[in-house]
């Protein structure tokens, strides 16, 4: 995970994809995020972390706007994806959660077949072309380190892998739809240990090609995936910054003490 | 002791003991109705007894009672030969019973009127035939068959001439309806047209005459047990057997023979007897189109009230109503759809489409789509149920999933919740077919009748009437056991078709539930 040598090609400007301003939200009356400010910066893995209940979920969920599935929930604020407010007019929330996609905690695999599960985004999307919903699939599914897994039995139900498996036929159906972001809401937490590494190590894969924000409650993962972190505690952004700087020289004392382990 | 009751034997022994009980009427049902529906057409030996006054019957032996004076047992015989003995069914006490014998020349005839006919054979006669044994009296049957070609041609031209007057008719109403003198010249013709088929008309029933006089000449007499001879026509004669010389291959040939007629013949005498194929079409047409209207209903709703409604008071009140009218008594429908789809849509159709037929009705009054649309609306509570059901079973995580990669609900629920909730969908279908394949009381007001001369569906334009009245295997059963002129004849048909109604019922439920296995297969989400 040695940042260094990642090379970035030099024309390309740091613009930060998402820009989040002012951000605050509620579930009816009770307030769950207050004035958020923060960017998540063009291809680098962002940890949020912090104790249970602090509402990194929340944060990661408005983000492409699956709290709108939530009844009474009502957003201050911006977040721009770039440039452009993805709570307003001016976004088709369709067209942002194609730009934005999500893994989830508990792996989710439709019960089809590991070639429709890969495809559902592209075939919803209007996509037909045989050969082109081909390809995304070896695509897809080498860049979820999963092609030699199945590569001879896409046919068979997804419903049939493993647990680690499917959190990576997860990530593969998220990233066939070429998105701009990945947001994993605790990836990891259902998967075994060796699971578990795969999928980091496929996290520092996709870096190259796709902006990571990750909610996690395990600060050594975030330790070692993350480029930026993010610590909120009970709705507030307490800090963030390069994750070397965050667990090295934390500048708030309440993120040291949740970094060492005083509370959490 | 206690341990006795602690570890719970006593529970599952109760448990055990209601489910046995449970199974065993279930299967006392269909035991007795298989019992006595199969045997209906298992051909029965005849007995000929001899009575101490010197007189003889001939018959089947049907049943063995305790006899009127209380001493003794009594036989009850079937003599048939209505026309000759005015009533089917005789008890003979055993005491006066003299002697008993099988002879193998006894014939059982089944007959196109007055039931069947037991004797003996005398002759046979015919142009150009003749004799005395069973092979004459097959060879007679066998000429008459090829007569009966010819008639039945001529019958097929006869019916085509009255469909083609019939449309006539019809559209000669309309045009006048419209006002004579606009269509005076269309209305000529059609006379003109009319005039020449009743010529047509008047030909053939000539020919049919001739026919009819020429199968006149093939006839074959018996003789019953009283020794009075009878002459009968042989086009009258359906079947005939011995059964004392048959044995069990030649009685299973005659058996499946019936079996095959029950399916795909029609009813004779008064629905108790012949086939029953316009009872089976009509109920297994009204189950499909009444799935067809409630299938869709049912599932568009449920899927409107489960994934699109805002959760408040007004959906809750919606779900109550919806399972309370899936507890309104049938009868309660039948009205229903007597005022509101008979008198009321199907008066105004009527006013609106066939003006000129009006005051006779064609949609004003009972048919198969009033029918089938009240069978509907019975069953639409039990579809939403199930569908909703069904759609709540499926975990959150694969509606979020399916939504965080950018489909709209729609798409979600078409291409994902849909076939995951299939299953459970299609047995809220297989109840709502077993409720349209066993309802009876609204069928009766909407328009299930005891003989429909012509099927819903049927080779004339335009193919699917669904004005016409039909009949149904539930109110068939319910006719030949209450309404029949000859309930003793009537028995075993009662039998038959209730057997028939639960095979059809049970062999769509198991094709449905075969489906649903299929589907379930596929589609059960497990994590492990």
């Amino acid at each position: 995970m040695d940042q260094d040598t990642r090379v970035i090609p030099a024309a390309e400007p740091e613009v930060p994809v998402i820009d989040v301003k002012k951000l605050n939200f509620y579930y009816g009356n009770s307030q769950a995020l207050y004035n958020l400010n923060l960017t998540f910066p063009r291809r680098q893995v962002t940890a949020l972390i912090g104790p249970s209940g602090c509402g990194k979920s929340t944060f990661l969920r408005c983000l492409n706007r699956m709290n709108d599935l939530v009844d009474g929930t009502s957003v201050e604020g911006a977040i721009l994806l770039g440039g452009t407010d993805i709570n307003g007019s001016g976004m088709d929330v369709i067209e942002l959660r194609r730009r934005v996609g999500m893994v989830f905690q508990k792996s989710n695999p439709f019960p089809k077949s590991i070639y429709e599960n890969v495809i559902y985004g592209l075939r919803i999307a209007g996509v037909k072309d045989k050969t082109a919903l081909d390809e995304a699939v070896e695509r897809s599914l080498k860049g979820a380190a999963l092609w030699d897994e199945v590569k001879d039995r896409l046919q068979e139900s997804a419903l049939g892998m493993s647990g680690g498996q499917q959190q990576r036929l997860c990530i593969a159906r998220a990233i066939a739809v070429n998105p701009e972001v990945i947001l994993m809401d605790e990836p990891c937490s259902a998967l075994d240990p060796k699971s578990t590494a795969r999928v980091e190590e496929l996290i520092g894969e996709l870096r190259q090609d796709y902006t990571i924000i990750i909610v996690t409650h395990n600060m050594q993962q975030a330790a070692r995936v993350s480029d930026h972190t993010a610590f909120l505690y009970e709705g507030l952004l307490v800090e963030h910054g390069a994750t070397k700087k965050i667990f090295m020289k934390p500048k708030n004392k309440q993120t040291e003490d949740y970094i060492t382990g005083r509370f959490g | 002791m206690k341990k006795y009751w602690r570890e719970g034997e006593p529970m599952v022994w109760a448990t055990g003991a209601a489910m046995a009980l449970t199974l065993m009427i279930a299967a006392t049902l269909i035991i007795v109705i298989l019992v006595n529906g199969l045997g209906v057409f298992w051909p029965k030996n005849l007995t000929l007894a001899t009575l101490d006054d010197g007189s003889r019957v001939l018959g089947e032996v049907t049943q063995r009672k305790l006899a009127a004076s209380g001493e003794g047992m009594r036989l009850q015989f079937k003599i048939g030969n209505r026309d000759l003995y005015g009533l089917d069914f005789r008890w003979v006490d055993e005491a006066n019973i003299v002697k008993r014998e099988e002879p193998a020349a006894a014939l059982v005839l089944e007959r196109k009127e007055y039931g069947n006919f037991y004797g003996m054979l005398i002759s046979v006669s015919g142009p150009n035939l003749s004799g005395t044994d069973l092979p004459a009296l097959a060879r007679l049957l066998e000429r008459v068959e090829e007569e009966d070609e010819k008639k039945r041609k001529l019958d097929k031209q006869m019916a085509a001439l009255n469909r083609e007057v019939a449309k006539l008719e019809q559209r000669r109403q309309k045009l006048a309806h419209q006002g004579a003198e606009k269509s005076a010249q269309a209305i000529a013709d059609i006379d003109r047209r009319l005039e020449q088929l009743r010529t047509g008309f008047d030909r053939i029933m000539t020919d049919q005459a001739e026919a009819a006089a020429e199968l006149r000449d093939y006839t074959a007499t018996f003789v019953a047990a009283d020794g009075r001879e009878k002459t009968l026509q042989a086009s009258e004669i359906v079947r005939y057997y011995p059964p004392n010389a048959m044995g069990v291959l030649a009685k299973s040939l005659v058996y499946l023979d019936k079996v095959k007629e029950l399916f795909v013949g029609e009813p004779r005498e008064a629905n108790t007897e012949g086939g029953l194929f316009p009872a089976i079409f009509g109920t297994v047409m009204l189950i499909f189109l009444m799935s067809l209207f409630s299938f869709p209903l049912g599932v568009l709703a449920a899927v409107y009230l489960k994934e699109y409604a805002k959760d408040g008071p007004l959906v809750r009140i919606v779900r109550i109503a919806v399972n309370n009218l899936a507890g309104i008594p049938s009868i309660v429908y039948g009205i229903f759809g007597l005022g509101f789809f008979v008198y009321g849509l199907g008066s105004g159709l009527d006013q609106l489409l066939f003006p000129e037929r009006l005051p006779t009705p064609t949609f004003g009054t009972g048919g198969i789509l009033w029918a089938s649309l009240t069978l509907a609306l019975l069953t639409v509570p039990v579809v939403i149920v199930a569908t909703e059901e069904a759609l709540g079973a499926i975990p959150a995580g694969i509606r979020e999933g399916s939504l965080a990669l950018g489909s709209t609900k729609f798409q979600t629920l078409v291409r994902i919740l849909l076939p995951m909730a299939s299953p459970g969908i299609m047995t809220g279908l297989i109840l709502a077919m077993a409720r349209a394949a066993g309802e009876v009381a609204p069928l009766m007001i909407t328009g299930v009748v005891k003989l429909a001369p012509t099927l819903p569906l049927d080779g004339t334009f335009p193919f699917l009437h669904l004005d016409r009245k039909f009949m149904h295997l539930g109110f068939h059963i319910y006719d030949i056991a209450f309404q029949s002129p000859n309930v003793e004849a009537a028995l075993p048909m009662v039998y038959v078709t209730t057997l028939l109604l639960v095979l059809i019922v049970l062999m769509m439920s198991s094709l449905a539930i075969y489906l649903r296995n299929k589907m379930k297969k596929r589609y059960t989400y497990g994590t492990f």
